[in-house]
């Protein structure tokens, strides 16, 4: 008997999307009522599997299609340790994103669009994750990609709709590349399952072939995760999205689309080479500093909150490459190890603080009208909690303790100091601190900074909706310095991290062998 | 958008018929020859979008007739997901499991459930094309006024 929850991370939001769709117009209010009861729903099963599941792995066959001769036929979806965990932050980020829209998105028109193509984005991102082979994968990739690049464009304003244009464009490019490199698998393996493809892999390879469908890959999904040179369309679309949405690409659409796959992908599919995890983690250690860098100087608050998403997304990169090029070399796995747990949990905590300060961005465009930094100031009088929660989430991002994301950068520094790369060590703490400069400008400038001669500031407290989301993700970032407590972090990060060190063990459980 | 001469239109009446009639050929012989819901829905699309571009959409109320294609797509593709977990409720429980009975290789009615889903995806496909044929009618109206 398979988990029969497994297909429902996918079918429900599909459900609740074209139910809104439909219903939606018949019904006053119905749309945000369905969407908050369907993210309720997946949140519900999400936390279940991750209590339940207990880090083993389970795998659906949809339709019932059994393997022949050992061979995977059918539409594998697959729910391991790491995969839960993705699930749990899209499902859980989503919920609060679809209750602070309740009050954001009531000032735009045709409500119904938003919530059905939110429903259908995190339908998508579900089955990235939970999707077993590589056409699957593209496929709901395409499903949320495609959602997002309209739900960027909802204002339909002058430089959201540019913004959608260059998305679009290069969002079609990475999906190009995608699609070679699976066509490229495909020609060579005669199959499309993940485990399967490591499986014909191992038995010999031309090596310049690899290569290309690795680098193919890499730069495809690199796209997605807006990794340094592959940055320049995040900027403008998760600027100009409505808060919500851009907490949605921000928090999880780069990870669960981008960072999730090219993990899952180069440790549990391709045999790990020395030349690729040099690659990744150069990759990541450019996205980290460059990121920082290109964010100091931004005066529009979204804007610095988006290079900042390329900077920590550098952390998770960088992290998984040191992992990577350890296991490569064959030696200290236990550092390996380290490394990977914190990469995950760096993704895990970034998911929660970038949304929180995407809502908090949000709420101050809603309340005072603008973006820019400098015509802000003295806000922390007006709007309490919005200053609050932002100053918890700045915190964290800057990696002060005792926030989430001190712990999880912590981890990532000793991994690279006790794997012998102290100049990425020392790169990844003078990051930290310039980004815990560039935040300290946020917060003074948005909060506390007062003009003697300036009128008073305008902007009030923001509706309940708005503030409950806030508060929540506030104590989420909190709560999330409890997962490097030895009990708990075996419980949730520790699967995880086993699923990806031991890819025969990925392998063996998906094809039964 | 105005209609075109009435070659154009008298053409266009005998061909959309048979246009349309092939579409339904190529859905509901989905699961016996090439093609299926997919090709079968674009080409009953197509039969639609060649009577608009012959006859001009001045007497269409568009708007309208875009709400009603979202409608129908929304509907086909929910009954197409309501088939997928009827496996989850019926038989082995599997989700899109192909439950109702196969019947002999080669003929009309068999396969399954599979006829169903081609029908089911025809429509969504005809209607949602058609309703990207029609907004981009309407947007083009919306601009030249």
């Amino acid at each position: 008997m398979m988990n029969p929850l497994i297909p429902l991370f996918v079918a429900v939001p599909l459900a609740g999307a074209f139910l809104i769709m439909i219903l939606g117009r018949f019904i006053k209010h119905f749309d945000r009522v369905a969407a908050s009861l369907v993210l309720l729903f997946l949140v519900i099963i999400s936390l279940h599997a991750i209590v339940s599941s207990g880090g083993s792995t389970s795998v659906y066959k949809v339709g019932g299609w059994e393997a022949v001769n050992k061979i995977p036929i059918g539409i594998y979806m697959v729910m391991d340790g790491f995969s839960v965990i993705v699930l749990c932050i899209v499902n859980l980020i989503g919920l609060l994103s679809v209750i602070y829209s309740i009050s954001y998105i009531s000032r735009y028109t045709s409500e119904n669009f938003f919530y059905s193509l939110f429903c259908l984005m995190v339908a998508g991102m579900n089955g990235v994750v939970l999707s077993g082979d590589l056409f699957n994968i593209f496929v709901f990739l395409e499903i949320s990609a495609i959602s997002s690049y309209a739900l960027v464009a909802f204002g339909v304003e002058k430089d959201e709709l540019e913004a959608t244009f260059k998305y679009q464009v290069l969002g079609g490019v990475a999906s190009f590349l995608i699609l070679f490199g699976i066509g490229f698998i495909y020609w060579k393996t005669k199959t499309l399952n993940i485990a399967d493809v490591r499986t014909v892999f191992s038995t010999g390879y031309d090596r310049n072939y690899y290569l290309l469908v690795q680098i193919l890959l890499l730069s495809g999904f690199g796209l997605k995760a807006a990794i340094i040179p592959f940055h320049a369309w995040l900027p403008d679309a998760h600027s100009s999205a409505p808060s919500p949405i851009s907490a949605m690409l921000s928090g999880v659409l780069i990870k669960a689309i981008g960072i999730y796959v090219i993990i899952r992908l180069f440790f549990n599919m391709f045999a790990i080479s020395e030349g690729m995890a040099v690659l990744i983690t150069t990759l990541g250690t450019l996205s980290m500093f460059i990121g920082v860098f290109l964010a100091v100087g931004q005066w529009d608050i979204k804007r610095l909150l988006a290079y900042h998403s390329i900077s920590q997304m550098g952390y998770v990169v960088l992290s998984a490459g040191i992992g990577m090029i350890l296991i490569s070399r064959e030696i200290r796995y236990e550092v390996a190890a380290l490394a990977i747990a914190g990469s995950i949990f760096h993704l895990i905590n970034h998911a929660a603080f970038k949304s929180l300060l995407f809502l908090n961005a949000g709420a101050i465009e809603y309340s005072t009208g603008t973006r820019d930094l400098k015509e802000m100031g003295g806000l922390s009088k007006t709007m309490p909690v919005t200053s609050g929660t932002s100053f918890v989430a700045s915190l964290s991002i800057s990696g002060i303790p005792p926030f989430n994301g001190f712990f999880s950068k912590l981890i990532i520094i000793i991994a690279a100091v006790m794997a012998r790369f102290y100049l990425l060590a020392a790169l990844a703490a003078l990051v930290s601190i310039i980004t815990l400069a560039s935040f300290l400008k946020f917060q003074r400038y948005a909060f506390y900074n007062q003009d003697p001669d300036r009128k008073k500031t305008k902007g009030k407290e923001v509706p309940f909706p708005m503030l409950f989301s806030m508060i929540i993700l506030g104590m989420i970032c909190l709560l999330l310095s409890l997962l490097v407590i030895p009990g708990i972090r075996e419980m949730i990060l520790t699967p995880a991290t086993d699923i990806l060190m031991d890819p025969s063990r990925y392998t063996s459980q998906i094809t039964g062998t | 958008m105005k209609g075109m001469t009435v070659v154009v239109k008298k053409t266009t009446q005998l061909i959309a018929g048979l246009v349309f009639l092939y579409g339904i050929y190529i859905i509901i012989h989905g699961h016996l020859t090439p093609g299926g819901g997919f090709a079968g829905g674009v080409i009953l699309a197509g039969s639609f979008i060649l009577l608009i571009l012959a006859y001009g959409s001045d007497f269409l109320h568009l708007v309208r007739e875009e709400a009603g294609t979202t409608l129908y797509e929304n509907l086909a593709i929910l009954v197409v997901l309501v088939l997928a977990l009827s496996g989850l409720l019926l038989g082995t429980h599997v989700f899109f499991l192909n439950w109702a009975p196969k019947g002999v290789a080669g003929e009309l009615i068999s396969a399954g459930l599979l006829p169903l889903y081609n029908i089911f995806i025809g429509i969504e496909v005809a209607a949602s094309i058609l309703s990207i044929f029609l907004a981009l009618v309407i947007f083009k109206e919306e601009i030249t006024k």
